[in-house]
């Protein structure tokens, strides 16, 4: 009986979210599963007007930088000819970048390498980190990620603009293709080039939010299961074990979404250094 | 009609696009299967391709999702 007055209390909560005098542990109980995004400043600080608070978010980006910077000089501080598993690991981590950049962008990407490299492991870094239980996603914001895709736009113009010049131009127009159809096709290439950072940062900033909430909603699903009592919390045996399938699919896409933005940073690399094609 | 329920049913409306990426991971992964089962030696050449596809097709389903999203929360 008990039991049963806590959950209606619950639901008349979960119904009206302003409802007044409810207790603390009562709103910990039905926290939203968009609360885990919450910035939270540890130390304020202003600069010239700008608002550049040390957060959640930044701490979590320090945390991931100094975590790499330790897993990646670390394994190289030994330099053995026959690598150990930890050197192994780096070397892996290089050369699987080495070879995306090596077969999306040519020989001449090489002096990009680093670049990619950074970006790739920063996201991979960012995107498992969050992972971790109590800890904060830094890609789950759509200004982290809007940043990256930013320099990465930036850059490859540029790149295109001092290697080709002008004729950066001629891959809004590409050849072989009937004269009456540049009307039509120069615009779409227009527009196309100019969403490229849009669509690169919601790609990984959605995929990073969607998952995560999926998570926490079904991470809900076994706390208002279990409230119900001994069937309820049988039953909420399956949300649990869904969850558990969720986070191994969390783990394969923080991967992928790395993946697949370096791969198609090295794409519009590419398209930079040949835009006659 | 209220706001708040015109709000819901353009966010019910905006996850329509489901219904095109479906078809599309669809494709993808049905001839992946056909492609890989006519000649298994060549499908580990395209796996990369494969997830790259995936990826950029899952990408749209969460634009309508972030769409969902800014019609119900702002």
């Amino acid at each position: 009986m008990v039991c049963k007055d806590r959950l209606m209390r619950r639901i008349k909560i979960d119904r009206d979210p302003h409802e007044a005098g409810r207790t603390k542990k009562e709103m910990v109980a039905v926290a939203g599963p968009l609360e885990q995004f919450e910035i939270k400043p540890y130390a304020e600080l202003e600069v010239a007007g700008f608002d550049v608070s040390f957060t959640n978010s930044s701490l979590w980006m320090v945390i991931v930088v100094t975590a790499l910077t330790f897993f990646l000089v670390g394994g190289i501080r030994k330099n053995a000819l026959v690598p150990g598993r930890w050197q192994a690991s780096v070397e892996m981590a290089y050369e699987f970048i080495a070879n995306m950049v090596k077969e999306n962008v040519g020989r001449e990407g090489k002096q990009y390498f680093p670049f990619i490299f950074t970006l790739f492991m920063f996201i991979l870094g960012s995107n498992l980190a969050g992972m971790i239980p109590y800890s904060f996603t830094t890609t789950s914001h759509i200004i982290v990620t809007f940043a990256l895709a930013a320099v990465v736009f930036i850059g490859v113009t540029l790149i295109g603009f001092a290697k080709h010049g002008l004729g950066f131009l001629k891959l809004f127009a590409p050849s072989g293709v009937p004269a009456p159809l540049y009307i039509l096709i120069v615009p779409i290439e227009v527009m196309s080039y100019f969403t490229r950072p849009i669509s690169l940062s919601v790609r990984l900033f959605a995929n990073m939010l969607a998952g995560h909430i999926m998570m926490k909603v079904f991470a809900g699903f076994i706390i208002s299961l279990g409230a119900i009592g001994i069937a309820g919390q049988a039953a909420a045996v399956l949300p649990f074990a869904f969850n558990i399938f969720l986070t191994g699919l969390e783990i394969l896409v923080a991967f992928l979404q790395a993946y697949v933005f370096a791969i198609l940073s090295c794409i519009y690399l590419h398209d930079a250094m040949h835009p006659a094609h | 009609m209220e706001l708040a329920a015109a709000k819901m049913i353009g966010a019910g409306i905006a996850t329509l696009a489901l219904a095109g990426v479906g078809i599309g991971l669809g494709n993808i992964f049905g001839s992946f299967l056909s492609g890989a089962l006519r000649n298994p030696s060549a499908a580990p050449k395209v796996f990369g391709n494969l997830l790259l596809g995936f990826a950029l097709t899952e990408a749209v389903a969460l634009f309508a999702l972030v769409i969902a999203f800014l019609i119900l929360f702002t």
